[in-house]
């Protein structure tokens, strides 16, 4: 049982993780926590989901499909939610916070709208091939899962250390205003960064729904609320926080299911949560307070 | 703008009265019978917007029907006067109080929730109106007075009828047990299912507990599965039982699955397809019943109202006739004379099946149970 419930919650944590490093990109760029990406991610589980079912397409159009739209709604979220707020004099950037929100209660009742209320069977024969190894079942989906992630995690983190748009990126993170007068394009650096967030997120949704078989028009905020602890847990900003926090917090509420309490599930995971914060309370992987950065 | 508000209001006024004047002179030629007809004004509380609108539509088609034919025959001639809870009990006691006080109503009908119940009983209880729930679960809701009913027959019975009915069949004698902890629904069915499991004397081998609107369980059927249990009893809405029982079986998780009162949909089927099958539920409504009267009320609801109709909707149904039933008995529309003959409603034949209250104004009536069977629910043996 233990190596079953260890795998349980590597493919749990890796998921969080995914949907945790689009909230930690946007925040490290923009310095705001994009409230609409739990919906983004649930409208990319959907697509996905109509793919497979609808049009019969294989699974690796399936995601390029739940890619592009969710991509395309992030490019959206930036022109329509985010940008207008940006450039207006005296907004304060806790308003575009809020416009997100208001993104997300949109998102989540044009899905309960189009897609209907309650589960839906996200049925693929990929998620079925399962290797026996003794006593264990091992699905072929929660090894890609996870590799999926760390391809992601070590992608993001090599664009932004290496790349030329990776430091432009960096750049418009310090300040908007120098990396303007460098020529950098910040507001191109911030579509793309809000882009690639949401296409990651898209990613996620179909992961999901491969892994558990089943999605529904709510999964946005109960996921979303993960993503958003893991990002504080594991450091604001960081990308390696983002990957190690969501493989902590799957792997310590699925061993509290395991060998205590499922109904202390949460409770043990945001006390661990809270514990790690008052030892460090920049994170994990948080960088030197605000003043050294700045 | 105000000015023209004001104008609107009047033209709807003006239209409302008319078609009432309408309605009453259409009425009138219908209700000559041969005998002098009893006429009563019923009112009935129910969810008609927001979330839970769906029962509450089941449960308002279920009476209307039922009007049209009690009416229809001439001995009790009814006025409804239907009002909206939306599901919030605060609501719920002020359109009751409002049929009462206002409307005057003879009896109600409603509330949908056992919450809405527990705050409209007392107040109809002491207004001294009769009041029948066609919907309310959970326990202590006829204990709130002697004015209080309720034809939906309560967990505390679905559950021992199921959970015996398995243990019979299939000798069972260690169990899990999985419920969702933050539901009031699916809690005090579990707090049912447990003294149940108990008192049967089986061997609890683990309680597992969810949230709702999780989607990956797992970890917990992980843990059931190394357990080896005989059945899994699980208190669980359909939405997520559907889920769960669906992981289960691709767990290998193959033995009988017990659900609670919220398993008790066909969307259970749904949602998990083959992977429903085994799973035990009892319930008040079976519409796959072979009795002429289920056949027929299942046929003239799907003629008017394009869908099957659901438990809350017979249950509505069953709770008007009841209910006609003991106006008629009573002779005139008197609420105190009414209480008295709808407490001795005995062997009432309804689509349900037949229906007794017992002394405690409470159900007493036989539950279907039914095993999921090749993606249908058929009686259990």
């Amino acid at each position: 049982m233990f190596l079953e419930q260890l795998i349980n919650g590597i493919t749990q944590g890796s998921i969080y993780a995914i949907v945790a490093l689009g909230y930690t990109l946007v925040f490290g760029v923009l310095d705001i926590i994009n409230m609409a990406h739990g919906e983004i991610f649930m409208f990319g589980s959907f697509v996905g989901l109509l793919a497979v079912t609808k049009a019969d397409a294989p699974l690796p159009v399936a995601f390029l499909a739940a890619i592009v739209s969710a991509a395309a709604m992030g490019f959206l979220l930036e022109r329509v939610a985010l940008r207008p707020l940006r450039t207006r004099r005296g907004a304060s950037h806790l308003a575009s916070m809020i416009s997100t929100i208001g993104v997300s209660i949109l998102l989540e009742n044009v899905a309960h709208k189009l897609f209907g209320a309650g589960n839906h069977l996200f049925e693929t024969s990929f998620a079925e091939i399962a290797f026996h190894v003794g006593p264990v079942t091992i699905y072929l989906v929660q090894i890609v899962i996870l590799a999926i992630s760390l391809v992601l995690m070590a992608g993001l983190a090599l664009w932004l250390s290496r790349s030329r748009s990776g430091k432009a990126l960096r750049a418009t993170a310090e300040s908007l205003e120098t990396a303007g007068l460098l020529g950098v394009n910040t507001n191109r650096m911030i579509t793309a960064t809000v882009v690639i967030a949401s296409a990651m997120g898209g990613v996620a949704g179909v992961l999901v729904g491969m892994a558990f078989s089943y999605i529904n028009n709510q999964m946005g905020l109960s996921m979303g609320l993960k993503g958003l602890a893991i990002i504080i847990f594991g450091g604001m900003g960081s990308v390696y926080g983002a990957m190690a926090g969501g493989l902590l917090l799957g792997l310590s509420e699925t061993f509290m299911v395991a060998y205590g309490s499922s109904g202390y599930r949460d409770a043990i995971a945001f006390v661990l949560i809270i514990v790690i914060l008052l030892l460090k309370p920049q994170g994990l992987f948080g960088q030197a307070p605000a003043e050294a950065r700045r | 703008m105000k000015k023209r508000d004001l104008r609107l209001l009047s033209v709807l006024t003006a239209l409302l009265f008319a078609l009432l004047f309408m309605g009453a002179q259409k009425a009138k030629p219908a209700a000559k019978p041969k005998s002098e007809p009893v006429h009563a004004k019923i009112g009935v509380v129910s969810i008609i917007t927001g979330q839970g609108a769906a029962y509450g539509e089941a449960i308002t088609n279920g009476i209307k029907m039922a009007r049209d034919e009690v009416n229809a025959k001439g001995e009790v001639v009814v006025d409804l006067k239907i009002e909206d809870s939306t599901g919030k009990a605060e609501q719920a006691l002020s359109a009751a109080q409002k049929l009462i006080n206002s409307e005057k109503v003879v009896a109600i009908i409603g509330p949908t929730l056992s919450t809405e119940m527990k705050v409209v009983g007392p107040e109809a209880n002491a207004s001294g109106v009769p009041i029948m729930g066609t919907s309310n679960t959970a326990a202590g809701i006829t204990q709130i007075g002697k004015f209080v009913f309720r034809n939906s027959m309560p967990e505390t019975q679905a559950i021992p009828a199921s959970i015996g009915a398995a243990v019979k069949k299939y000798k069972l004698k260690k169990v899990a047990l999985l419920y969702g902890n933050d539901d009031v629904f699916t809690k005090s069915g579990f707090d049912t299912m447990k003294a149940v499991t108990e008192k049967a004397g089986l061997k609890i081998l683990t309680i597992e507990e969810f949230q709702k609107g999780q989607a990956d369980y797992k970890a917990q059927l992980t843990k059931i599965a190394s357990l080896k249990p005989d059945a899994v009893f699980c208190s669980a809405l359909y939405n997520e039982g559907g889920v769960i029982l669906s992981q289960a079986r691709k767990m290998g998780i193959k033995v009988p699955f017990v659900g609670g009162n919220g398993f008790n949909s066909p969307k259970v089927i749904d949602i998990a397809k083959d992977a429903a099958d085994g799973l035990i539920v009892a319930t008040p409504w079976f519409g796959e019943r072979n009795d002429p009267k289920v056949k027929a009320f299942v046929s003239k609801y799907e003629k008017a109202y394009g869908k099957k109709p659901d438990q809350f909707a017979a249950q509505a149904y069953d709770a008007y006739y009841i209910m006609t039933n003991a106006i008629k008995a009573a002779g005139k529309a008197d609420r105190a004379k009414l209480r008295d003959t709808l407490a001795a409603t005995k062997n009432f034949q309804g689509v349900l099946g037949k229906f007794s209250f017992d002394a405690e104004r409470d159900v007493v009536m036989a539950p279907n149970v039914l095993i999921v069977k090749g993606g249908k629910f058929t009686i259990f043996h």
